[in-house]
């Protein structure tokens, strides 16, 4: 098993971390409206998964999802105009933060319900491998969702029907404000573990470890094809979500945070390049996220007469809502 | 002409679309046995990974199936009660409805929807029995509700054509009828049918009430002529269809195994009366408002919008104006 090229793990866990930091910005200036879940702190997480799934491979995210896709390799300026609500958006302005998805990539969709996204990758995986293609799926998912019923049925067909699903739990510790300890009866790899799917815990704040962590799961999944289930330990720096900008909520103490963020990916992943590289990689991040912003920022806003374009697949058009 | 039941209709609706197409497979609860008979014969003929029993895990397999879909699979999940898909509307409307959307264009979700049996199962009670069809209508879901047997084949196998999700609901009073018909051929969805033509009422059924719709215009036969017509599919509604009949009519009750508030014919007589001045206020037969179907059989029938109550709908708007 090859390791992961440092430099790439660096660059995209500093793409996402600047991303992320420019996002933020914009939802402060009112360019993104309705709010983002950073990703910030998790960064390590969807590069060392990405880094080591092949371009075939099919991811499904969650509502703090753009790492996942930026990781799985959506353009940056397409990914940043969805979430500005532009026509050339990833998802034509239709879905923002929480639905961004790219299936030219292999990115099935963010979800924004808790606990969805793995039954979804899993039918996916499986039908088409049922046409003899060759791929693996990964479900990411919360802390949250191992709590949801439809999340552990899917571990059951996973596991029962063989299908090459890694579920990767980014165990941040929280659920909004809930507590893993508070939520969480037995242990979270012991969720799959009783459908007799293995289960492995990484320290997802090292992106070569969970690269390493990944690459050996998924080479047991190629070779026997049965489900895996990923713990990543991670935390995350900022808010649940970014109202919590403006509305403080008291559940973390800032000592925890402080401690919390003494681990930080980015940071780990840069201090196996030379400064020269590391510089070099910054410079590459900004110059791509300074003409994404400004691209997304310059593109047009959906015509509302296209309000209701690409609501069904047939080509049914839909009664509008005038009197 | 050979006869085909209902049930067979659905059947070999299935068994056809397998052998067309490889995409199409088979998802439910006990269907390698085909316990609700609509998959008999399946599994030995195209076997078992495309007639996939499932655990009883509605809300992992219908989201399995929209997965499925999204990569080009057209997956057929059947369900044993129709308030299963009470359990999995999630999965259904905030899902398979909203992929294409939300992607912008980026996917389809052809997935097909079979409740074999929906509606009062005399006996089966409060929570096998409901027919909760306007409820996917609302949420902008195609639904077809198959009246006959050659209907059931041919809506059943454009559904499993059809880009987006369908539910096919096979009302349980439908499933055991027989009609002659020749080859079946696909029915386009969205387009109803006449099967009575009249000139006094026109009088909309849905389902297995159409038979009931067709009998008791015989009955009045001497006093109103009715005309009967059937959406066959309720979303997308086949509105220019029923707009031209009842513009002829002038009159217009709605029979409708819906509970009243909400249901698909409140929907029906507003679409109406916003364009057509009628010559008589409509009138609908449905069930009561937050109808639970009670067991004993003379209760469970009490709360079904049965012959009597439309007998008297159609009398008193053809006499009114
Ligand atoms: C089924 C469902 N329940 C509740 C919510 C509201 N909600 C959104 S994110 C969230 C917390 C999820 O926690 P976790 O899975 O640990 O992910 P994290 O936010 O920590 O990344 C909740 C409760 C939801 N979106 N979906
Ligand atoms: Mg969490």
């Amino acid at each position: 098993m090859s390791g992961a090229d440092p430099t790439r793990l660096y660059r995209t866990v500093r793409l996402i971390r600047r991303f992320e930091e420019r996002a933020i910005g914009l939802v402060r200036s009112g360019h993104i409206v309705g709010g983002i879940h950073p990703y910030l702190g998790q960064e390590g997480v969807a590069a060392g998964v990405c880094a080591a799934l092949r371009p075939g491979d099919v991811v499904a995210g969650t509502h703090r999802g753009h790492g996942h896709v930026l990781a799985k390799g959506a353009d940056p300026a397409r990914m940043m105009a969805e979430l500005c609500g532009r026509v050339t958006g990833l998802n034509r302005g239709r879905g923002g933060s929480m639905h961004a998805a790219d299936f030219a990539v292999g990115v099935l969709g963010a979800n924004a319900i808790v606990g969805a996204g793995g039954a979804i990758v899993t039918g996916a995986v499986w039908a088409r491998r049922r046409r003899g293609e060759d791929l693996v799926g990964v479900s990411f998912l919360g802390d949250g969702a191992v709590n949801e019923g439809m999340l552990l049925e899917a571990f059951n067909l996973a596991a029962l029907w063989r299908v090459p699903v890694l579920f990767v739990c980014e165990n941040n510790g929280y659920a909004t404000t809930m507590p893993v300890a508070d939520a969480v009866a037995g242990s979270i790899p012991a969720r799959a573990e009783a459908f007799g799917i293995r289960a492995s815990t990484v320290d997802g704040q090292d992106p070569a470890a969970v690269h390493a962590g990944t690459a050996a799961a998924l080479a047991r999944m190629r070779s026997d094809g049965a489900p895996e289930f990923l713990e990543a330990r991670t935390f995350r720096f900022d808010v649940h979500h970014t109202f919590e900008h403006a509305v403080r909520l008291d559940y973390r103490s800032p000592a925890e945070v402080t401690r919390g963020r003494s681990r930080d990916p980015v940071r780990i992943a840069g201090s196996r390049l030379s400064a020269a590289e590391r510089a070099a990689v910054d410079a590459d991040v900004e110059a791509v996220l300074e003409t994404a912003v400004a691209q997304a920022l310059a593109a047009a806003e959906p015509d509302p007469a296209t309000a209701l374009e690409y609501l069904y697949a047939s080509g049914l058009t839909a009664r509008t809502g005038g009197g | 002409m050979p006869r085909l039941s209902y049930r067979k209709a659905l059947n070999r609706a299935l068994a056809d679309e397998l052998a067309r197409d490889e995409e199409v497979f088979l998802l439910g609860e006990d269907i390698r046995v085909a316990a609700s008979a609509v998959t008999a014969g399946l599994l030995k003929r195209f076997g078992p990974e495309r007639v996939r029993d499932t655990p009883l895990s509605e809300q992992a397999f219908t989201s399995f199936a929209t997965g499925a879909a999204l990569v080009g699979a057209r997956p057929v999940v059947e369900f044993q009660i129709p308030a299963l898909l009470f359990l999995v509307f999630e999965q259904i409307v905030n899902h398979a409805h909203k992929f294409p959307l939300m992607t912008g264009g980026q996917c389809a979700v052809p997935v097909t929807y079979l409740v074999p049996g929906s509606g009062s199962r005399t006996g089966w009670a409060g929570q096998h029995s409901d027919h909760p069809y306007s409820l996917f209508a609302h949420a902008g879901v195609t639904t077809v509700v198959p009246a006959t047997p050659a209907d059931a084949y041919g809506l059943l196998v454009s559904a499993i054509r059809c880009d987006d999700p369908v539910v096919v609901f096979a009302p349980a009073a439908a499933m055991e009828l027989r009609a002659e018909v020749g080859d079946p051929v696909p029915v386009p969805l969205g387009r109803g049918r006449v099967h009575r033509t009249g000139d006094d009422v026109t009088v909309v059924a849905v389902g297995h009430l159409v038979h009931d719709a067709l009998a008791v215009a015989d009955e009045l036969a001497g006093e109103v002529s009715v005309e009967v017509f059937d959406p066959r599919t309720l979303y997308p509604f086949d509105w220019d269809g029923l707009l031209g009949s009842v513009a002829r009519t002038g009159r217009l009750v709605v029979v409708d195994d819906s509970n009243r508030s909400c249901g698909i014919a409140g929907e029906v007589i507003a679409t109406v009366v916003e364009q057509v001045r009628l010559q008589a206020l409509p009138r609908r037969v449905t069930r009561p408002d937050g109808a639970v179907l009670p067991f004993a059989p003379a209760l469970d029938r009490a709360v079904q919008p049965g012959r009597e109550l439309l007998r008297q709908a159609i009398t008193h708007v053809s006499k009114d104006g």
